[in-house]
């Protein structure tokens, strides 16, 4: 039996609709876990990445954390996916740079209704937001990209399974869209 | 029939008349040359470069080409489609393009021709402009990140409506779209849903309000077939108006 | 309240009056309404279109076109910088902080007293007399800490421009060769008197057998741009003289409008006679604001001489004028057709080609539009014949060519020579030693490097419409490819996505680079994004502005790979900086606070 693919992956700024997605190609998990092994993931509760062949990235860079979960998963994965909207171009996330950051905790922290005790928080457990919200391939080399808001089951399907089987990933024209 | 001038385009041949534009001659012909600034119902704008073609050779737009005989165009070759791919994913990091949040989605015709060229990501730096959005109309909302700057609303206000609601100001980068109001605001113009420069926006910068997401996805214009076959999304909604 | 805005409105339809009530010379209005009140504020802006009849909007969106135009107030002393990459090498950065210092203001940023704004402008056309300033858009030269230090004296204690040291205003000839243009004897009238005698057709002739093409650069035939014109039916034709010398490093158009306006105006008029034009301009760019009452004074000279006017030099029916209209700070508008939409009062987008201006330019009627220097060789042609300016040059370039030569030599200046001279001439006729590279042709040219300095200055071979720039060995050449990618990026007019979007990605391309945080990926990157641009712009500034980027890619790599920080890939911005808002709004500097 070949050596089976060694796959991880991970949330950023998203909302995990995307790996949702990718649970929705239901039974197909069942042929995938025939030729691929998981690493990290939100699935395996497994905490740091090690050496894979694959990196599944959901969700854009907003702030310190995502930015050393992200570098090390292109340290350690030889090819690096951006899976979804948010992955690909910042997503609804990115909706805050069209505010200040000062503005953004400020009504979070600071002005917003219900608030008690206002301070924004500084505690250094908590990671810092980036001034803007930005899409991977802004911070790291993105080898693919996967759109959709999430990308559907049979395109993540479609991608797995021709880049296992080493093709060119071609999308019949349904299963290409940003929404 | 024998003295029928023609060019060809992607192979084949194609009739013209005297006066036509190339992008003329392959509308009429049914066949699908990439536009967002173009509608057959204006004069010829030709900023988009979308419909850029490659005429004996050289590069021009179909769009304000005058079709000439003999004329070898292709349209479709993998240099032509990795320019137009390349000057979608410019228009997509020059806005604020956020396809979940907008009403506009599925019947787009920036996404609908990013879908056509196979586009799957903006590629370039994101320049994350600050535009704000204008509620101030009672039945529009105008969503400045959406403007895509083809000028079609610019024409169809002025040429059609002769209101002469919209124009625009700035230059390279900073160009944007103004609405014609001492306060800036769409609401203090003579702007109507009845307006032709309401239905002509290929994207979702001017959208009525009180409705949208009205029709599922999946159904929607571009989500099973795609823009060179279902063609431009204002003559759908001219169909609907008139319907 | 009331009453000033009753006194704007006043001004105003003063203004609007001078100017005929036409739209077409909203921008003269908007000028002379910015000269007055400092800027065109939101009120005037109203004003104005009410006026003139033209959307407020629009109004609006011409103010916010030209460079020089504002929507709000600058100083009551405007002091801009030319930014070209010559006076940067001839001390132009340190002189700006000086005085920024000297008079505490940011660049660009009005002093909070309102009297002074320090900021950048693209070449001013001085290279060869600089660092070069406009002060409330007039030309002061030779720039010096010392004069920077008087001159924030003279601004501190309110001096008007007027009252200071005239000396700061000289713009030198810096004439160093002359040939058929510069160095021949003319006759004022010679021009016009053949014309007249010899008629339309054979002066049209002469002008085919001189070969002239037009010498701003693009080279199409003079008399043929002439003929087809003639030919074209109109209401009425017009002559445009292109005196929107805006490519960095050219100023030999200003040269021939200082000393040689009669020439120039001669050869307008010689084409009105074979066109049958009544009407001419001349679009003067606006950095050259300080020659226009010198060229009005050479008009009414001529209006006065019979030379000009109604029944020139008493020929009945051949009636022409020439009105100067002045720019206002956009590059693009040298561009024939973005300066006819300026001509009329517009935002100078270039037009969409066809049709061409010969048969609808000014007014949608046929027009002649040709370059200063075209102008004047054509009136020289028309009184000498065109053998004598065939005589000179090569087969396909006939003639001789104004350059305008500027950077590390001994001697900048305008030199004249027969098409054909090779670079390594005019470098040693100029002084030039130790050089590295030659731009010419400006940023949308070339960058020459030393194994070519062999090349001929010929449309055939490298053509220009005069700019040349030289670098010598001491030189960061990145510095200068950064320069043009800015300048590029800033006068982009925007109508089209490649060249709006594209010249600023590209700018933004070669920052990364130049500031050592690029790899060979970002550099790809600049060759994709330049091919594309040249495929799908809808001008000439989209289609030449990658030039400089890919043109030192291939013939200089090495300035390139040297300054690349990795071979792999960086990312798109500063990653430590993006955390700088949220360090400072929870004062938090730990570990975890950086990104390293």
């Amino acid at each position: 039996m070949p050596e089976k693919i060694k796959v991880a992956t991970a949330s950023l700024a998203g909302c995990f609709g995307c790996h949702m997605s990718l649970l929705d190609i239901d039974e197909r998990i069942l042929d995938l876990v025939q030729v691929v092994d998981f690493d990290r993931t939100p699935i395996t509760d497994i905490k740091k990445v090690g050496p894979c062949d694959v990196g599944i990235i959901e969700g854009g860079v907003a702030n310190a954390e995502n930015v050393e979960v992200l570098r090390e998963f292109r340290h350690h994965c030889k090819i690096l996916v951006a899976m979804g909207a948010c992955a690909t171009n910042g997503g609804i996330p990115a909706m805050r740079n069209q505010f200040t950051l000062e503005e953004c905790l400020r009504e979070s922290y600071v002005e917003g209704m219900g608030i008690e005790n206002p301070m924004v928080p500084n505690d250094a457990e908590i990671p810092l937001l980036l001034n803007k919200v930005r899409p991977l391939h802004e911070v790291v080399k993105v080898d693919y990209f996967l759109p959709g808001c999430p990308p559907s089951a049979d395109a993540i399907w479609t991608f797995l399974t021709e880049l296992i089987q080493g093709k060119p990933i071609a999308f019949p024209y349904t299963q290409i869209h940003y929404d | 029939m024998s003295d029928q001038q023609t060019i060809t385009i992607d192979g084949r041949e194609v009739p013209f008349t005297e006066g036509q534009t190339i992008m003329d001659a392959a509308l009429a012909a049914e066949v699908y040359v990439p536009h967002l600034c173009h509608n057959p119902e204006f004069v010829p704008h030709g900023s988009c470069r979308l419909c850029v073609v490659k005429v004996n050779g050289r590069f021009q737009s179909a769009c304000t080409a005058p079709a000439a005989a003999g004329q070898v165009i292709d349209n479709s070759s993998d240099e032509i489609m990795d320019m137009r791919r390349t000057l979608l994913q410019m228009l997509f990091v020059e806005g604020n393009h956020v396809c979940p949040a907008c009403e506009k989605s599925g019947r787009c015709q920036l996404q609908a021709l990013a879908y056509y060229t196979g586009m799957l990501s903006p590629h370039f730096t994101h320049f994350f402009p600050l535009r704000r959005i204008d509620a101030s109309h009672p039945d529009v909302v105008l969503d400045f990140n959406r403007c895509i700057l083809c000028e079609l609303c610019v024409r169809a206000s002025r040429d059609v409506d002769k209101k002469n609601v919209f124009g625009i100001t700035g230059r390279g980068i900073n160009a944007k779209l103004i609405v014609n109001a001492a306060s800036g605001k769409l609401g203090d113009t003579g702007f109507s849903v009845e307006d032709k420069a309401f239905h002509v926006c290929p994207v979702g910068a001017i959208l009525p309000k009180h409705k949208g997401f009205e029709v599922p996805i999946g159904e929607r214009l571009y989500d099973q077939q795609p823009i060179s076959v279902v063609g431009d999304v204002a003559a759908h909604d001219e169909e609907n108006a008139h319907a | 309240m009331t009453s000033a805005k009753t006194e704007l409105e006043g001004f105003v339809a003063e203004v609007v009056d001078r100017y005929g009530r036409d739209r077409r010379n909203l921008l003269q209005v908007l000028r002379t309404v910015q000269d007055q009140q400092g800027c065109v504020c939101d009120d005037a802006v109203q004003t104005v279109g009410q006026a003139i009849g033209v959307p407020a909007m629009n109004v609006r969106s011409v103010v916010e076109f030209y460079s020089f135009l504002h929507g709000t107030p600058r100083g009551q002393y405007d002091v801009l910088f030319s930014d070209n990459i010559v006076d940067r090498m001839l001390g132009k950065e340190g002189l700006m902080a000086r005085l920024c210092e000297r008079l505490g203001v940011e660049p660009g940023v009005p002093r909070a007293d309102g009297r002074v704004t320090v900021d950048n402008t693209s070449c001013t056309g001085m290279p060869d007399q600089g660092p070069a300033i406009l002060v409330n858009g007039l030309a002061l030269t030779h720039l010096t800490p010392s004069r920077v230090d008087t001159i924030a004296d003279l601004i501190e204690r309110g001096v008007p421009l007027q009252k200071w040291p005239g000396i700061y205003c000289e713009v030198e000839d810096n004439v160093r060769r002359r040939d058929l243009l510069l160095g021949t004897p003319f006759i004022d009238g010679s021009g016009i008197r053949a014309v007249l005698a010899q008629g339309p057709d054979a002066v049209l002739d002469e002008m085919m057998t001189s070969g002239l093409r037009g010498l701003g650069g693009a080279g199409f035939k003079t008399a043929q741009k002439w003929a087809l014109s003639r030919a074209a039916a109109g209401h009425e034709h017009f002559v445009v003289c292109n005196a929107d010398e805006g490519e960095p490093g050219t100023f030999k158009d200003r040269v021939l409008l200082q000393g040689h306006a009669n020439l120039l105006f001669e050869g307008m008029t010689v084409c009105a006679r074979v066109i049958g034009a009544r009407r001419g301009f001349l679009y003067l760019r606006g950095e050259y604001r300080y020659m226009l009452e010198l060229l009005e004074h050479t008009l009414a000279q001529r209006r006065r001489a019979g030379l000009l006017g109604k029944g020139i030099l008493g020929t009945e029916g051949f009636d022409f004028d020439i009105e100067i209209h002045l720019g206002a700070g956009a590059y693009i508008c040298g561009e024939e057709s973005a300066l006819l939409e300026s001509l009329a009062g517009k935002r100078g987008v270039p037009r969409k080609r066809p049709p061409f201006p010969v048969t609808h330019g000014h007014d949608n009627e046929p027009t002649v539009v040709n370059n200063v220097e075209t102008f004047s060789a054509a009136a020289k042609i028309a009184a000498n014949g065109g053998a004598w300016w065939a005589a000179k040059g090569t087969a396909t370039s006939p003639g001789t060519k104004l350059l305008s030569v500027s950077g590390d030599c001994a001697r900048p200046g305008v030199y004249e020579y027969p098409f054909g001279i090779t670079i390594q001439e005019i470098l040693d006729d100029c002084g030039a030693s130790d050089t590295a590279a030659v731009q010419v042709a400006g940023p949308a040219g070339q960058l020459v490097p030393k194994r070519d300095f062999g090349r001929k200055i010929a449309y055939e071979d490298v053509a220009t419409g005069g700019s040349f720039m030289i670098f010598n060995h001491t030189r960061d050449l990145l510095a200068v490819v950064r320069n043009f990618a800015a300048f590029f990026a800033h006068e982009s007019c925007g109508f089209c996505t490649p060249c709006r979007v594209g010249t600023s990605l590209m700018r933004d391309l070669v920052e990364k680079v130049a500031t050592g945080n690029g790899t060979q990926y970002d550099l790809e990157e600049m060759k994709h994004l330049g091919k594309i641009m040249k495929q799908a712009s809808h001008c000439g500034l989209g289609l030449t502005a990658p030039n400089p980027v890919l043109g030192s890619l291939d013939k200089f790599p090495e300035i390139w790979t040297e300054k690349l920080k990795s071979k792999d890939f960086e990312p798109a911005f500063d990653l430590d900086g993006a955390l700088s808002e949220a360090r400072a709004l929870t004062g938090r500097d730990d570990v975890h606070a950086h990104i390293a």
